[in-house]
């Protein structure tokens, strides 16, 4: 696959704060990357720069190996976290409105059948629920047809069944053949959507690959997770050096088995164990030393 | 510059503006209470029933002295005699008295002129002095006639500040300019089509006013038409630009009105809106030349009241021309969608 996108030595600065430092990637056309951080992390900074709406301090960024200019721009859509819309405007209003703006773009009826908006088309932007307003937003992201899509927190505020509503809108996009460039606090999300993540933290790239190469890189254990009632802290941490986190124990252990045995040995109940292989949550933890959503 | 995005920008900003009735009706309601509130305000209350201007260089001799000493007559102390013919004409001023002369101008159909000669005759009667009669025509301009275009002006100030420097602001604090910018269209394409916009439905929602304010008052409309709406097309461009100019890179509503009405409050009292600055401090008059509004009143009222021409208002259309592309191109330079 070709590279669509090339980020290289990326610096923004603000004042004296690096908010960006030398940040390097690049982006494989029709692949979905995405970009992890705690918030302050530097990725919205990164990903306004990308998108050409923040004008970086140093570093470059070629689209198809040109300079972002007007091919850039017509091809781009872009999903911010958070956008308003002019007041007193329908859907249908607001979609004629971009697509005025770009050489092609898509038919409205179309992106409206898409992602279930035809029965608010003419409904007053101000009057969508959370959900509602995010289908737009993508669909306006995506009335020019673009190569690529830049989506960023896509679905930061959206209860459950929205936000698995948007994954699978988003797969759709990319089956397309759209490159996609993911910000999100959500290790699930990342790892359902995304080919490639780069973790970022203070304004640097710490860890970048695919997800399951990232986690067989730093791990070859697994975590045995106890409600947090069930095994009293002073035996968990000098037993298992558990990490006590909400209301659950963790014990990351290479030998389950013999782990096991040692809580039977100690009575610890085991009607509430759960084994699970290691995520990219454990992964951002041991990374930066953060819990991601912190 | 694509015309099809700035026709899309255009749109949208007409639609916004439209189907906010409130503030669409606080746009037209405003300038047309303000003119029926100025129409009965300034109907005959005032104890001083005549004008009379004075045209004396020293201390007044003795009837001139007795005939100062009047009550109920406002005597307004004039440098010269001829630019104040014309406020004669106009039943602006009952009586014009040159005292070292012994002249004095009266309008012939001015019934108060009437009543102030005979005061004036009457004051000199035991005197030896001969006063000199001279006869000037003209029809009354009423109040209301002369403060109709300041008033129109005024609502054109209000409209293209607040609407263009108020929005981008506002536009900017919530992210729509943001939005905006991610797409193909530029600053240029942006500022033009909202400059556009609000040029179109100031010069609309003031012709309704116009129109409906002519029904009701029945103004003195001397000019021509054309000539009114350029200098009223103008009057719009140039302070749309400066509202473009204040919202240019803020992003913070307070700060924008406090500069808005930083701006707008010295050209309310200094452009001639409500009260001639004649007689006024030298250089607030200096001051008020550097205000758009004074050139749209002056230049309205020109046309209005003493139906001039394009040669007559040409001084106020360049400089209301001139400083609108200076103003363009600072605010368009200066803009930022952040």
């Amino acid at each position: 696959m070709s590279i669509i996108l090339k980020v290289s030595d990326l610096v923004k600065r603000f004042g004296s704060l690096i908010a960006v430092n030398e940040v390097s990637f690049e982006i494989r056309e029709g692949s979905c990357f995405g970009l992890l951080g705690p918030n302050g992390a530097g990725k919205t900074t990164t990903i306004e720069m990308m998108e050409g709406i923040k004008q970086p301090d140093g570093g470059t960024l070629h689209y198809r190996g040109e300079p972002l200019g007007e091919a850039f721009r017509n091809e781009a859509g872009i999903m911010f976290q958070t956008t308003a819309l002019q007041e007193f405007i329908t859907v249908r209003e607001v979609m004629r409105q971009f697509s005025r703006f770009y050489p092609h773009s898509a038919s409205i009826d179309d992106l409206a059948d898409r992602y279930a908006l035809h029965e608010f088309l003419d409904r007053d932007t101000r009057k969508l629920s959370g959900g509602q307003k995010q289908r737009l937003l993508l669909a306006m992201a995506l009335i020019n047809q673009p190569k690529i899509l830049f989506l960023d927190e896509p679905t930061t505020g959206l209860d459950p069944q929205s936000r698995h509503n948007l994954w699978s809108q988003v797969q759709q996009v990319r089956a397309q053949g759209a490159t996609i460039l993911l910000t999100t606090h959500y290790m699930e999300e990342a790892y359902e959507l995304c080919d490639e993540i780069a973790i970022m933290d203070h304004g640097r790239i710490i860890a970048q690959d695919a997800p399951d190469t990232l986690l067989a890189a730093h791990f070859n254990d697994v975590v045995v997770q106890i409600h947090a009632a069930d095994i009293p802290r002073d035996i968990g941490e000098r037993e298992f050096q558990a990490i006590y986190r909400h209301d659950s124990a963790h014990i990351v252990t290479s030998d389950v088995n013999k782990t096991i045995e040692r809580l039977l040995a100690l009575n610890i109940p085991l009607h509430r164990l759960r084994i699970r292989a290691r995520n990219l949550e454990d992964l951002f933890l041991e990374l930066t030393g953060k819990e991601l959503r912190a | 510059m694509k015309w099809n995005r700035i026709y899309a920008l255009f749109v949208a900003r007409n639609l916004e503006f439209v189907r906010d009735r409130s503030s669409l009706a606080w746009n037209v309601l405003l300038p047309v209470l303000m003119i029926i509130g100025f129409a009965y305000a300034f109907t005959d209350d005032n104890p001083e029933k005549f004008k009379v201007g004075l045209v004396a260089g020293s201390e007044l001799e003795m009837p001139a002295g007795q005939f100062r000493s009047t009550r109920y007559i406002k005597f307004i102390e004039l440098d010269r005699v001829e630019p104040n013919l014309r406020k004669v004409e106009r039943h602006q001023l009952d009586l014009l008295f040159d005292v070292g002369s012994r002249r004095y101008w009266i309008n012939s159909t001015s019934a108060n002129g009437y009543i102030v000669e005979k005061l004036l005759i009457a004051a000199y009667a035991d005197s030896a002095v001969n006063l000199q009669k001279s006869l000037v025509e003209g029809d009354e301009i009423r109040y209301i006639d002369w403060v109709i275009p300041g008033v129109i002006g005024m609502n054109i100030m209000w409209g293209a500040l607040f609407g263009i420097g108020y929005v981008i602001v506002r536009y900017r604090k919530f992210g729509v300019l943001k939005r905006i910018s991610a797409t193909p269209v530029t600053a240029m394409e942006f500022l033009s089509a909202q400059i556009l916009s609000r040029l179109w439905l100031l010069v609309a929602v003031n012709v309704v006013i116009f129109v409906a304010m002519d029904l009701f008052v029945d103004f003195r409309m001397h000019g021509s038409y054309f000539n009114l709406l350029l200098v009223f097309v103008l009057g719009c461009i140039n302070l749309i630009c400066c509202g473009l100019v204040v919202a240019a890179r803020i992003s913070s509503e307070e700060v924008a009105n406090g500069l808005l009405n930083l701006f707008s409050w010295p050209m309310m009292f200094l452009s001639g809106v409500w009260f001639s600055l004649e007689g006024a401090h030298p250089w607030m008059q200096k001051l008020a030349q550097f205000l758009p509004l004074t050139h749209v009143t002056a230049a309205a009222r020109q046309v209005m009241i003493d139906g001039a021409g394009l040669l007559d208002i040409a001084d106020h259309l360049l400089v209301l021309g001139v400083s609108s592309v200076i103003l363009l191109f600072i605010g368009a330079w200066i803009f930022r969608w952040e």
